[in-house]
Protein backbone atom coordinates (compact mmCIF):
# COMPACT_ATOMS: atom_id res chain seq x y z
CA UNK A 1 0.00 0.00 0.00
CA UNK A 2 3.04 2.15 0.90
CA UNK A 3 4.46 2.51 -2.16
CA UNK A 4 1.44 2.57 -4.49
CA UNK A 5 0.64 5.85 -2.99
CA UNK A 6 3.92 6.96 -4.30
CA UNK A 7 2.76 6.94 -7.85
CA UNK A 8 -0.16 9.66 -7.54
CA UNK A 9 1.90 11.68 -4.66
CA UNK A 10 5.35 11.72 -6.69
CA UNK A 11 3.67 12.18 -10.22
CA UNK A 12 1.74 15.24 -8.77
CA UNK A 13 5.00 16.52 -7.41
CA UNK A 14 6.69 15.87 -10.51
CA UNK A 15 4.18 17.67 -12.03
CA UNK A 16 4.02 20.94 -9.59
CA UNK A 17 7.60 21.00 -9.56
CA UNK A 18 7.62 21.62 -13.76
CA UNK A 19 4.95 23.85 -13.90
CA UNK A 20 5.04 26.06 -10.82
CA UNK A 21 8.10 25.72 -8.47
CA UNK A 22 10.87 25.92 -11.88
CA UNK A 23 9.46 28.79 -12.61
CA UNK A 24 9.83 30.77 -9.46
CA UNK A 25 13.33 31.44 -9.22
CA UNK A 26 14.85 33.27 -6.04
CA UNK A 27 17.88 34.69 -7.86
CA UNK A 28 18.62 31.69 -9.82
CA UNK A 29 17.58 29.22 -7.44
CA UNK A 30 14.43 26.93 -7.32
CA UNK A 31 13.01 24.76 -4.89
CA UNK A 32 13.16 21.22 -5.34
CA UNK A 33 9.72 20.09 -4.12
CA UNK A 34 10.76 16.55 -5.36
CA UNK A 35 13.34 16.24 -2.58
CA UNK A 36 11.82 17.99 -0.10
CA UNK A 37 8.52 15.68 -0.30
CA UNK A 38 10.55 12.47 0.12
CA UNK A 39 13.07 13.86 3.03
CA UNK A 40 9.52 14.24 4.77
CA UNK A 41 8.38 10.10 3.88
CA UNK A 42 11.61 9.63 4.60
CA UNK A 43 11.46 10.82 8.17
CA UNK A 44 8.17 9.39 8.86
CA UNK A 45 8.42 6.85 11.88
CA UNK A 46 5.43 4.30 10.72
CA UNK A 47 7.11 4.50 7.01
CA UNK A 48 8.38 1.64 5.36
CA UNK A 49 8.64 2.01 2.00
CA UNK A 50 11.08 5.37 1.80
CA UNK A 51 13.32 3.44 -0.58
CA UNK A 52 11.03 2.61 -3.40
CA UNK A 53 9.58 5.99 -2.66
CA UNK A 54 12.75 7.33 -3.42
CA UNK A 55 13.86 5.27 -6.28
CA UNK A 56 10.19 6.34 -7.92
CA UNK A 57 10.77 9.86 -7.16
CA UNK A 58 14.49 9.90 -8.90
CA UNK A 59 13.47 8.01 -11.60
CA UNK A 60 10.55 10.55 -12.58
CA UNK A 61 12.99 13.19 -12.13
CA UNK A 62 15.54 11.40 -14.33
CA UNK A 63 12.89 11.25 -17.09
CA UNK A 64 12.52 14.52 -17.40
CA UNK A 65 15.62 16.63 -16.33
CA UNK A 66 18.69 16.72 -18.14
CA UNK A 67 20.75 16.46 -15.34
CA UNK A 68 23.15 13.36 -16.50
CA UNK A 69 24.16 9.83 -15.21
CA UNK A 70 21.11 9.45 -13.35
CA UNK A 71 22.15 12.14 -11.14
CA UNK A 72 18.07 12.69 -9.69
CA UNK A 73 18.47 9.06 -8.26
CA UNK A 74 21.69 9.12 -6.48
CA UNK A 75 21.10 12.56 -5.03
CA UNK A 76 17.83 11.44 -3.60
CA UNK A 77 19.26 8.23 -2.21
CA UNK A 78 21.54 9.88 -0.40
CA UNK A 79 18.96 12.35 1.08
CA UNK A 80 17.06 9.55 1.87
CA UNK A 81 19.87 7.76 3.61
CA UNK A 82 20.53 10.61 5.43
CA UNK A 83 17.00 11.38 6.96
CA UNK A 84 16.70 7.93 7.93
CA UNK A 85 19.86 8.01 9.84
CA UNK A 86 19.05 11.99 11.18
CA UNK A 87 15.63 10.14 12.07
CA UNK A 88 17.14 7.74 14.51
CA UNK A 89 19.34 10.53 15.92
CA UNK A 90 16.88 13.22 17.17
CA UNK A 91 13.67 11.50 17.00
CA UNK A 92 12.09 13.71 19.52
CA UNK A 93 12.07 16.75 17.40
CA UNK A 94 11.35 15.30 14.03
CA UNK A 95 10.44 18.75 12.81
CA UNK A 96 14.52 19.78 13.65
CA UNK A 97 14.99 16.80 11.91
CA UNK A 98 13.22 17.72 8.42
CA UNK A 99 14.69 21.50 8.31
CA UNK A 100 18.90 19.45 9.48
CA UNK A 101 17.82 17.21 6.85
CA UNK A 102 16.60 19.61 3.69
CA UNK A 103 19.97 22.06 4.61
CA UNK A 104 21.80 19.20 4.15
CA UNK A 105 20.91 17.38 1.77
CA UNK A 106 20.25 20.54 -0.70
CA UNK A 107 23.97 21.24 -0.67
CA UNK A 108 24.93 17.46 -1.16
CA UNK A 109 22.32 16.84 -4.31
CA UNK A 110 23.51 20.56 -5.92
CA UNK A 111 27.10 19.60 -5.03
CA UNK A 112 26.38 16.10 -6.98
CA UNK A 113 24.72 17.80 -9.94
CA UNK A 114 27.56 20.07 -10.28
CA UNK A 115 30.37 16.86 -10.20
CA UNK A 116 28.08 15.26 -12.61
CA UNK A 117 27.96 18.08 -14.68
CA UNK A 118 31.50 18.81 -15.08
CA UNK A 119 31.85 15.11 -15.43
CA UNK A 120 29.79 15.74 -18.74
CA UNK A 121 32.07 18.61 -19.92
CA UNK A 122 29.61 21.77 -18.40
CA UNK A 123 32.28 23.14 -16.76
CA UNK A 124 30.14 25.60 -14.02
CA UNK A 125 31.51 28.74 -12.32
CA UNK A 126 31.62 27.37 -8.31
CA UNK A 127 31.60 30.58 -6.93
CA UNK A 128 28.41 31.74 -9.20
CA UNK A 129 26.70 28.12 -8.86
CA UNK A 130 26.89 28.71 -5.11
CA UNK A 131 25.91 31.99 -4.72
CA UNK A 132 22.96 32.33 -7.50
CA UNK A 133 21.68 28.79 -7.39
CA UNK A 134 22.50 26.71 -4.49
CA UNK A 135 21.50 28.96 -1.14
CA UNK A 136 19.06 30.18 -2.81
CA UNK A 137 17.60 27.09 -3.48
CA UNK A 138 18.08 25.96 0.14
CA UNK A 139 16.32 28.86 1.36
CA UNK A 140 13.37 28.52 -1.09
CA UNK A 141 13.81 24.53 0.58
CA UNK A 142 13.63 25.22 3.97
CA UNK A 143 10.12 27.56 3.37
CA UNK A 144 8.69 24.51 2.15
CA UNK A 145 9.86 22.58 4.58
CA UNK A 146 7.80 22.57 6.98
CA UNK A 147 4.00 23.02 5.21
CA UNK A 148 5.20 19.51 2.94
CA UNK A 149 6.45 18.20 6.25
CA UNK A 150 2.87 18.76 7.80
CA UNK A 151 1.13 17.20 4.79
CA UNK A 152 2.72 14.42 4.47
CA UNK A 153 3.09 13.61 8.06
CA UNK A 154 -0.86 13.74 7.39
CA UNK A 155 -0.27 11.31 4.44
CA UNK A 156 2.16 8.63 6.57
CA UNK A 157 -0.81 8.54 9.10
CA UNK A 158 -3.66 8.17 6.80
CA UNK A 159 -1.85 4.88 5.12
CA UNK A 160 -0.02 3.64 7.96
CA UNK A 161 -2.39 4.06 10.67
CA UNK A 162 -1.19 3.15 14.47
CA UNK A 163 -1.31 -0.37 15.51
CA UNK A 164 -3.78 -0.50 18.59
CA UNK A 165 -2.41 -3.29 20.76
CA UNK B 1 -93.33 86.88 17.51
CA UNK B 2 -90.59 89.15 18.69
CA UNK B 3 -87.88 86.58 18.77
CA UNK B 4 -89.01 85.35 15.19
CA UNK B 5 -88.30 88.31 14.23
CA UNK B 6 -84.78 89.03 15.56
CA UNK B 7 -83.96 85.31 14.41
CA UNK B 8 -84.55 86.56 10.92
CA UNK B 9 -82.80 89.84 11.12
CA UNK B 10 -79.76 87.85 12.65
CA UNK B 11 -80.24 84.99 9.74
CA UNK B 12 -80.53 87.71 7.46
CA UNK B 13 -76.99 89.28 8.48
CA UNK B 14 -75.59 86.49 8.48
CA UNK B 15 -76.49 85.94 4.87
CA UNK B 16 -75.24 89.62 3.90
CA UNK B 17 -72.00 89.40 5.33
CA UNK B 18 -71.41 85.43 4.12
CA UNK B 19 -72.90 87.06 0.39
CA UNK B 20 -70.25 89.51 0.93
CA UNK B 21 -67.38 87.75 1.89
CA UNK B 22 -67.95 86.06 -1.00
CA UNK B 23 -67.97 88.46 -3.32
CA UNK B 24 -65.15 90.42 -2.21
CA UNK B 25 -63.38 86.54 -2.07
CA UNK B 26 -64.60 86.42 -5.98
CA UNK B 27 -63.15 89.75 -6.32
CA UNK B 28 -60.02 89.24 -4.97
CA UNK B 29 -59.88 91.57 -2.25
CA UNK B 30 -59.81 88.59 0.13
CA UNK B 31 -56.30 87.37 -1.44
CA UNK B 32 -54.16 89.28 1.22
CA UNK B 33 -56.50 87.88 3.86
CA UNK B 34 -56.06 84.53 2.83
CA UNK B 35 -52.25 84.50 2.01
CA UNK B 36 -51.87 85.40 5.64
CA UNK B 37 -53.98 82.65 6.76
CA UNK B 38 -52.88 80.04 5.01
CA UNK B 39 -48.95 80.65 4.74
CA UNK B 40 -48.66 78.83 8.85
CA UNK B 41 -51.02 76.31 7.99
CA UNK B 42 -49.15 74.89 4.92
CA UNK B 43 -45.70 75.06 7.19
CA UNK B 44 -48.00 73.43 9.89
CA UNK B 45 -49.08 71.10 6.97
CA UNK B 46 -45.07 70.80 5.73
CA UNK B 47 -43.35 69.96 9.09
CA UNK B 48 -45.84 67.09 9.89
CA UNK B 49 -45.99 65.32 6.38
CA UNK B 50 -42.67 65.37 6.96
CA UNK B 51 -42.61 63.91 10.25
CA UNK B 52 -44.87 61.30 9.03
CA UNK B 53 -42.93 60.29 6.02
CA UNK B 54 -40.21 59.93 8.51
CA UNK B 55 -41.79 57.64 10.43
CA UNK B 56 -43.57 55.65 7.73
CA UNK B 57 -40.32 55.28 6.57
CA UNK B 58 -38.85 54.02 10.34
CA UNK B 59 -41.72 51.47 10.11
CA UNK B 60 -41.07 50.13 6.32
CA UNK B 61 -37.08 50.14 5.96
CA UNK B 62 -36.43 46.96 7.77
CA UNK B 63 -38.26 45.21 4.10
CA UNK B 64 -36.30 47.55 2.20
CA UNK B 65 -33.17 47.02 4.09
CA UNK B 66 -33.54 42.85 3.89
CA UNK B 67 -34.49 43.22 -0.08
CA UNK B 68 -31.58 45.23 -0.52
CA UNK B 69 -29.23 42.96 0.95
CA UNK B 70 -30.59 39.70 -0.89
CA UNK B 71 -29.84 42.20 -3.89
CA UNK B 72 -26.89 43.46 -3.50
CA UNK B 73 -25.47 39.38 -2.58
CA UNK B 74 -27.41 38.53 -6.06
CA UNK B 75 -25.40 41.54 -7.34
CA UNK B 76 -22.04 40.55 -5.77
CA UNK B 77 -22.35 36.76 -6.90
CA UNK B 78 -22.89 38.21 -10.60
CA UNK B 79 -19.98 40.19 -10.28
CA UNK B 80 -17.83 37.76 -9.17
CA UNK B 81 -19.04 35.37 -11.79
CA UNK B 82 -17.83 38.45 -14.49
CA UNK B 83 -14.35 39.17 -12.62
CA UNK B 84 -13.88 35.48 -13.51
CA UNK B 85 -14.73 35.61 -16.63
CA UNK B 86 -12.46 38.88 -17.41
CA UNK B 87 -9.93 36.42 -15.83
CA UNK B 88 -10.26 33.88 -18.33
CA UNK B 89 -11.24 35.78 -21.62
CA UNK B 90 -7.82 37.72 -20.96
CA UNK B 91 -5.83 34.66 -20.40
CA UNK B 92 -7.60 33.32 -23.83
CA UNK B 93 -6.44 36.92 -25.36
CA UNK B 94 -2.89 36.50 -24.12
CA UNK B 95 -2.78 33.03 -25.36
CA UNK B 96 -4.75 33.99 -28.71
CA UNK B 97 -1.91 37.15 -29.42
CA UNK B 98 1.18 34.66 -28.45
CA UNK B 99 -0.26 32.34 -31.10
CA UNK B 100 -0.95 34.68 -33.42
CA UNK B 101 1.98 36.46 -33.46
CA UNK B 102 3.62 33.06 -34.48
CA UNK B 103 0.92 32.18 -37.18
CA UNK B 104 2.35 35.90 -38.58
CA UNK B 105 5.79 34.79 -38.34
CA UNK B 106 5.37 31.21 -39.96
CA UNK B 107 3.24 33.09 -42.76
CA UNK B 108 6.16 35.30 -43.46
CA UNK B 109 8.79 32.50 -43.46
CA UNK B 110 6.75 30.08 -45.84
CA UNK B 111 10.08 28.21 -46.47
CA UNK B 112 9.95 26.15 -43.43
CA UNK B 113 7.93 24.06 -42.11
CA UNK B 114 6.61 24.92 -38.40
CA UNK B 115 4.90 22.62 -35.53
CA UNK B 116 3.46 24.87 -32.79
CA UNK B 117 3.66 23.69 -29.10
CA UNK B 118 3.05 25.15 -25.85
CA UNK B 119 5.75 25.26 -23.06
CA UNK B 120 4.27 23.02 -19.93
CA UNK B 121 7.23 23.34 -17.76
CA UNK B 122 10.89 23.70 -16.92
CA UNK B 123 13.52 21.68 -15.67
CA UNK B 124 13.63 20.72 -12.14
CA UNK B 125 17.31 21.22 -11.86
CA UNK B 126 18.30 24.78 -11.29
CA UNK B 127 21.74 24.85 -13.02
CA UNK B 128 19.96 23.79 -16.52
CA UNK B 129 17.96 25.60 -18.73
CA UNK B 130 15.57 23.23 -20.28
CA UNK B 131 11.48 23.39 -20.80
CA UNK B 132 9.57 20.99 -21.87
CA UNK B 133 7.09 20.58 -24.42
CA UNK B 134 3.74 19.25 -25.31
CA UNK B 135 4.36 17.85 -28.68
CA UNK B 136 6.76 14.51 -29.26
CA UNK B 137 7.39 12.27 -32.24
CA UNK B 138 4.16 11.32 -32.44
CA UNK B 139 4.06 15.17 -33.93
CA UNK B 140 7.26 14.70 -36.51
CA UNK B 141 9.47 16.29 -34.08
CA UNK B 142 12.65 14.80 -33.85
CA UNK B 143 16.41 14.96 -31.97
CA UNK B 144 17.82 18.52 -32.82
CA UNK B 145 15.14 20.15 -34.46
CA UNK B 146 15.46 24.07 -34.24
CA UNK B 147 13.03 25.96 -31.78
CA UNK B 148 12.27 29.31 -32.15
CA UNK B 149 9.59 32.13 -31.48
CA UNK B 150 8.57 34.59 -33.77
CA UNK B 151 11.52 36.90 -32.03
CA UNK B 152 14.12 34.46 -32.62
CA UNK B 153 15.80 31.39 -31.40
CA UNK B 154 14.81 29.52 -28.83
CA UNK B 155 16.58 26.32 -28.83
CA UNK B 156 16.84 23.08 -29.87
CA UNK B 157 15.02 19.56 -29.34
CA UNK B 158 17.68 17.45 -26.80
CA UNK B 159 15.33 14.62 -25.91
CA UNK B 160 11.49 13.30 -26.92
CA UNK B 161 8.87 11.02 -25.99
CA UNK B 162 5.44 10.02 -28.13
CA UNK B 163 4.10 13.60 -26.84
CA UNK B 164 6.26 15.70 -25.24
CA UNK B 165 10.19 16.98 -25.60
CA UNK B 166 12.28 18.95 -23.76
CA UNK B 167 14.29 21.50 -25.60
CA UNK B 168 17.62 22.69 -24.32
CA UNK B 169 17.66 26.79 -24.47
CA UNK B 170 20.79 28.73 -25.76
CA UNK B 171 21.04 29.82 -22.61
CA UNK B 172 22.25 26.51 -21.13
CA UNK B 173 25.42 26.29 -20.39
CA UNK B 174 25.90 23.61 -22.36
CA UNK B 175 24.57 25.06 -25.26
CA UNK B 176 26.79 26.63 -28.59
CA UNK B 177 25.86 28.28 -31.41
CA UNK B 178 27.66 29.30 -34.14
CA UNK B 179 26.68 32.78 -35.05
CA UNK B 180 27.27 35.72 -38.09
CA UNK B 181 27.19 39.38 -36.83
CA UNK B 182 25.06 41.12 -38.97
CA UNK B 183 26.64 44.07 -40.47
CA UNK B 184 30.26 42.73 -40.18
CA UNK B 185 29.41 39.42 -41.26
CA UNK B 186 32.00 37.75 -38.87
CA UNK B 187 31.86 33.95 -37.99
CA UNK B 188 31.96 33.80 -34.14
CA UNK B 189 30.19 31.29 -31.35
CA UNK B 190 27.90 32.19 -28.72
CA UNK B 191 27.55 29.90 -25.45
CA UNK B 192 24.87 30.17 -22.16
CA UNK B 193 25.72 30.63 -18.70
CA UNK B 194 24.52 28.65 -15.50
CA UNK B 195 22.76 32.27 -15.01
CA UNK B 196 21.27 32.47 -17.72
CA UNK B 197 23.10 35.08 -19.54
CA UNK B 198 24.66 34.37 -23.61
CA UNK B 199 28.20 35.03 -24.34
CA UNK B 200 30.13 35.94 -27.43
CA UNK B 201 32.74 34.45 -28.03
CA UNK B 202 35.97 33.59 -30.67
CA UNK B 203 35.45 37.10 -32.34
CA UNK B 204 38.25 37.63 -34.57
CA UNK B 205 40.49 40.99 -33.13
CA UNK B 206 40.31 42.38 -36.60
CA UNK B 207 36.84 42.85 -36.09
CA UNK B 208 35.08 46.28 -35.08
CA UNK B 209 32.42 45.25 -32.90
CA UNK B 210 30.14 47.15 -31.87
CA UNK B 211 27.27 47.74 -28.91
CA UNK B 212 23.84 46.74 -30.68
CA UNK B 213 25.21 44.66 -33.41
CA UNK B 214 22.46 42.22 -34.21
CA UNK B 215 24.04 38.15 -33.80
CA UNK B 216 22.27 35.47 -36.29
CA UNK B 217 22.67 32.20 -36.45
CA UNK B 218 25.48 31.32 -39.46
CA UNK B 219 24.41 28.18 -40.23
CA UNK B 220 28.03 26.13 -40.02
CA UNK B 221 28.36 23.10 -38.21
CA UNK B 222 24.98 22.40 -39.30
CA UNK B 223 23.00 22.55 -35.54
CA UNK B 224 20.92 25.01 -37.01
CA UNK B 225 19.54 27.10 -40.12
CA UNK B 226 20.93 30.53 -40.88
CA UNK B 227 19.60 33.72 -40.02
CA UNK B 228 17.44 33.22 -37.08
CA UNK B 229 17.87 36.22 -35.09
CA UNK B 230 18.97 35.51 -32.15
CA UNK B 231 19.72 39.24 -30.10
CA UNK B 232 21.90 41.52 -30.16
CA UNK B 233 25.52 42.80 -28.62
CA UNK B 234 25.60 44.58 -25.40
CA UNK B 235 28.78 44.31 -24.18
CA UNK B 236 32.73 44.18 -25.84
CA UNK B 237 35.57 42.83 -23.67
CA UNK B 238 38.74 43.01 -25.80
CA UNK B 239 42.18 43.36 -24.56
CA UNK B 240 45.09 43.20 -26.65
CA UNK B 241 46.72 40.54 -25.62
CA UNK B 242 43.54 38.25 -26.00
CA UNK B 243 43.58 36.05 -28.90
CA UNK B 244 39.48 36.53 -29.03
CA UNK B 245 37.03 39.23 -28.32
CA UNK B 246 34.24 38.32 -26.57
CA UNK B 247 31.17 40.21 -25.11
CA UNK B 248 27.56 39.88 -23.85
CA UNK B 249 24.29 39.29 -25.82
CA UNK B 250 20.96 40.29 -24.99
CA UNK B 251 18.28 37.20 -26.33
CA UNK B 252 15.16 38.60 -28.22
CA UNK B 253 13.72 36.04 -26.26
CA UNK B 254 12.14 36.48 -23.01
CA UNK B 255 13.01 33.06 -21.82
CA UNK B 256 11.19 33.65 -18.84
CA UNK B 257 7.95 34.17 -20.49
CA UNK B 258 8.10 31.44 -23.07
CA UNK B 259 4.47 30.39 -23.15
CA UNK B 260 4.70 29.15 -27.02
CA UNK B 261 7.04 27.83 -29.42
CA UNK B 262 7.70 26.82 -33.31
CA UNK B 263 9.41 23.81 -34.17
CA UNK B 264 10.91 23.56 -37.80
CA UNK B 265 10.37 20.33 -38.92
CA UNK B 266 12.04 20.58 -42.16
CA UNK B 267 15.37 21.30 -40.80
CA UNK B 268 17.68 18.27 -39.68
CA UNK B 269 20.47 18.73 -38.48
CA UNK B 270 23.84 17.70 -39.62
CA UNK B 271 25.61 15.49 -36.89
CA UNK B 272 29.90 16.34 -38.39
CA UNK B 273 31.23 14.44 -35.10
CA UNK B 274 32.54 12.06 -37.11
CA UNK B 275 34.32 14.72 -39.29
CA UNK B 276 36.24 16.13 -36.17
CA UNK B 277 39.52 14.86 -35.92
CA UNK B 278 39.72 12.89 -32.44
CA UNK B 279 42.55 14.48 -30.37
CA UNK B 280 45.25 11.60 -29.13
Amino acid sequence: MGFLAAFPVLIVALMLQLAIFSRLPLLHGTADLMLVVLVSWALQERVRSAWVWTLIGGLLVTLVSGLPFYTPVFGYLIATGLARMLRRQVWQTPILAMFVTVFTTTLIYHALSLGMLQIAGRGLPLIDSLTLITLPSVLLNLMLALPVYTLITDLAHWINPAEIA
Amino acid sequence: MRNSGSQFLRNATIFVVAAGLVIFALSGYMQPLFRTALTPLVTVQGWLSTRFMAVYEFVTVPRDINSLRSQNQALESEVAGLQAQIIELEQQLREAQVLYALLDFARSSPESQYVAAAVIGRDPSPFLHYVIIDHGSDDGLRHGMPVITDQGLVGRIDALTATAARVQLITDPGSTVNVRLESTRTEAQITGSVTGEITLGLVSPDTTLQPGELVLTSGLGGGYPPDLLIGQVVSIRSASTDLFQSGSIQSVVDFSALQAVLIITNFRPVDISPLIPSTP
